[in-house]
């Protein structure tokens, strides 16, 4: 079988299961993204507290998960993690286990993997705005609230945008290491075929071309965004 | 901007509002979808009315996975057999080899059918139901290697019965393998075996899943491959595998384990008794047999 | 959480340390070479070449490195013709299949550094040195290298730690160093809290150990701003104040 016909839509083709493995890495990458943003926004919360224990605690956050292997992460939520959620779970008094599914394991290691490089991104972003404007809004009168609202969040959105665009294309190609979960993304996918088959090198390829589209057209994306966010922002 | 009011709007004021919106509601969306994904599991009934079966579905005939993702193999039939006995309603789920039995502690399924021996390790984690096939193990070679000369091929040595020609058989196979590269995939009985009788001979390769080892030793990264004789009757069945060949002693019993049965929890004692007289009335009526004939050509139901 | 499985685990996993630093020194050292090549290559001028040389660093930066391996291992062993080659001796074992991947995959991410610091060089700098008489080679040697070199070495000190976590992907090629043997104990015993802490701890204290030593060297060949912080009247003869 010719290998355009393997990767194709035929009967014997694997066009199918390759676009919805590529569908499954967008989703799992997009859900670890946004549990990075939660766990950035803490961290860089937590890094830029008054208090010494959450500045600690913000530094170990970032420098143990920055230097730990994404895989032994992985490794610690898919063999080890549904008896640390069930002891959570009974500490809550939740009865029975908590199951919790590849998808989810798999997106939550890189979410909390990502989102110590996303600390650092919001860190830099929200140490950007000019300190006059803080002081401005004081001034002012504003309550915290409302400055948060007002003031912090635009900009910090604004200066994040390059950083983010990083951090998503690293989560997207972080995603091909969740297939050691056995969730079908892209990878995975690639891998049965490949096994089934007896023939990798196209799938491989494939997989390559796929994992290229998504990159591309993410940074091609952020690019878009970033324009758009810095009109009329002096650049240096 | 400045109106006699006295508020002031902020210039991008609607921009900054739209990113603080839109910010607000991504929070919320993943804290939706992640409580909507970790769904606590119900306490089982104790009746056992439905009982959920996980599986490799990557070791034909075992089990395996056909096109379309569908579970298909010996233990498949054998589980639908057993659970018409039970009187309960089964779902069989897949899950990989080395995260098998982790997910049946974490109740992602109530019992595991995957060609898994009983091992006293394992017994240390887990429960086993009583024995339903037994499976021999040996090693595999490329036809034009030269090990596929290895001596005492088709004999079989239950290491338990027969230790010493057991070990008389291995320690004429040893010479022919010294410095060369094996494989075995990880977690198993297999692994164990080479390991024990080999360690410090030969270059042991673990490998996540049977399909890679099977890779490796058609491409000549191994120079054998050690698993199941069932296992590799079916591979040398197919296309792809024309070029590999059985060879040496077949070996069961101890390291390689106490025969295959379900995997249970251990606090699930009530469904371990009742996959024991299911498995006993499929032995006595003969079904075992049949289903075992039927995928691999040999009766392998426990005497 | 007993002491001794942990202190019996942590003994297990030192075994992997030697494959692991194998990996990652003989990864950077000929990533850097390659990462020079490459990134003059892109600044060459030849357009084909300079062609050939982005599109090996658009797909080597935009795909993920487990691919590349599975590629490299499975991939390439499809084929008879490369499995009769010379290079079936290498391709054929995991540890130069491993190695081949992370050197292609770091040089696409070195010479991007490399770039951006060889862009860095103040023209006037140049030109001054082109005023004296110099050119090519020297030119190269005397000038561009060293200020590239101190203007990349933050970012590339960095890439050079990502490759101690970048080797962890070997284990999935069966390389038994540290996240293989962590992932056999793990398969082993279930107890994966622990395993991770002690393999966690080993890569947190290599990584700790590179990065000063990253610190260090940039240190060392900082020169001029030491001089100027221990002696303020030097300041004025600091290149930097171009």
């Amino acid at each position: 079988m010719g290998s355009f016909y393997l990767v194709g839509f035929g009967a014997g083709g694997w066009g199918v299961e390759i676009i919805e493995a590529t569908l499954m890495t967008v989703a799992v990458s997009l859900c670890a993204f946004l549990f990075g943003m939660v766990f950035g926004t803490l961290g860089a919360w937590a890094k830029l507290s008054a208090s010494l224990i959450a500045r600690a605690l913000g530094d170990v956050y970032t420098t143990v998960l920055r230097g730990i292997p994404d895989l032994l992460v992985i490794y610690l939520l898919y063999f080890g993690g549904s008896t640390a959620l069930t002891a959570v779970g009974r500490a809550f008094g939740a009865e029975g286990f908590i199951g919790v599914n590849a998808f989810l394991t798999g997106a939550l290691a890189v979410g909390i993997v990502s989102g110590a490089y996303q600390t650092e991104v919001f860190r830099g972003a929200y140490l950007t705005i000019a300190r006059g404007e803080i002081e401005a809004a004081k001034a002012v009168g504003m309550r915290p609230l409302l400055m948060l609202h007002r003031i912090i969040v635009p900009q910090v959105v604004r200066f994040a945008l390059p950083g983010m665009g990083n951090v998503w294309q690293l989560v997207l190609k972080e995603s091909a290491l969740i297939s050691v979960t056995g969730l079908v993304e892209l990878l995975r996918q690639s891998q049965v075929a490949a096994g089934s088959t007896k023939r990798p090198f196209p799938f491989y390829i494939t997989a390559m071309a796929m994992y290229l589209v998504l990159t591309s057209a993410s940074s091609w994306l952020f690019r878009w965004s970033e324009t758009r966010a810095l009109r009329g922002v002096r650049r240096a | 901007m400045h109106d006699r009011s006295g508020a002031w709007e902020r210039p991008g004021k609607e921009k900054g509002d739209q990113a603080m919106r839109f910010v607000v509601a991504l929070f919320w969306a993943v804290v939706a979808v992640a409580l909507a994904a970790v769904t606590p599991v119900e306490a089982q009934t104790k009746d056992w009315k439905k009982i959920r079966i996980g599986t490799e579905g990557a070791y034909a005939p075992w089990n395996f996975s056909e096109a379309g993702g569908k579970l298909s193999g010996f233990e498949i039939d054998l589980a639908n057999e057993l659970c018409k006995r039970m009187n309960a309603e089964c779902t069989i789920v897949a899950q990989d080899w080395d995260g098998i039995i982790p997910a049946l502690q974490s109740s992602k399924y109530d019992a595991i059918m995957a060609a898994m021996n009983i091992t006293d390790k394992r017994l240390e984690t887990i429960n086993f139901s009583s024995v339903y096939a037994a499976a021999p193990a040996s090693f595999a070679v490329l036809k034009s290697s030269p090990l596929a000369k290895m001596p005492g091929t088709g004999e079989v040595y239950p290491l338990a019965t027969k230790g010493a020609e057991a070990q008389k058989a291995i320690d004429a196979v040893k010479p022919m393998l010294k410095g060369k590269v094996v494989g075995a995939q990880v977690s198993t009985t297999n692994l164990a075996f080479v390991e024990k009788y080999f360690k410090d001979q030969v270059d042991i390769r673990s490998y996540k899943t049977t399909e890679q080892h099977d890779l490796d030793l058609t491409a000549g990264r191994l120079d054998a491959a050690f698993a199941a004789v069932t296992y590799w009757n079916d591979v040398i069945a197919k296309p792809e595998g024309k070029d590999i060949v059985i060879v040496g002693p077949a070996f069961s019993g101890e390291v390689l384990g106490r025969g295959v049965a379900a995997g249970l929890r251990k606090e699930d004692a009530e469904l371990k008794t009742k996959f024991d007289e299911a498995i006993k009335s499929a032995l006595a009526d003969g079904t075992i047999k049949a289903l075992s004939v039927k995928w691999f050509k040999v009766d392998i139901s426990p005497k | 959480m007993e002491l001794a499985f942990l202190l019996d685990t942590t003994e297990r996993l030192l075994s992997g340390i030697p494959l692991l630093l194998q990996l990652w020194a003989l990864s950077v050292a000929a990533g850097v070479v390659l990462a020079i090549a490459i990134a003059l290559l892109r600044m060459s001028g030849v357009r084909p070449l300079e062609w050939a040389a982005s599109f090996y660093v658009f797909v080597f930066r935009g795909t993920p490195l487990l691919v590349q391996m599975f590629m490299i291992y499975y991939g390439l062993s499809q084929f008879p013709e490369i499995r009769q080659s010379f290079l079936w001796a290498f391709l054929r074992q995991p540890y130069w299949c491993a190695i081949l991947a992370f050197v292609l995959n770091t040089a696409a991410y070195g010479s991007e550094i490399v770039r951006g610091g060889l862009l860095a060089v103040p023209f006037g700098e140049v030109e001054a040195a082109r005023a004296c008489g110099m050119s090519g080679f020297v030119l190269f040697r005397r000038i561009i290298f060293p200020i590239a070199l101190r203007q990349a070495l933050p970012a590339y000190g960095n890439e050079i730690i990502l490759m101690v976590k970048a080797t962890s992907l070997a284990s999935i090629i069966t390389l038994m160093e540290v996240t293989g043997i962590a992932q056999r104990i793990i398969s082993e015993t279930f107890r994966a809290v622990e395993v991770f802490i002690c393999a966690g701890a080993i890569y947190l204290v290599i990584n700790f150990l590179i990065s000063r030593a990253v610190a260090a060297l940039e240190h060392h060949l900082s020169p001029h701003r030491r001089a100027a912080a221990d002696r303020p009247a030097l300041a004025v003869l600091s290149v930097d104040r171009a």
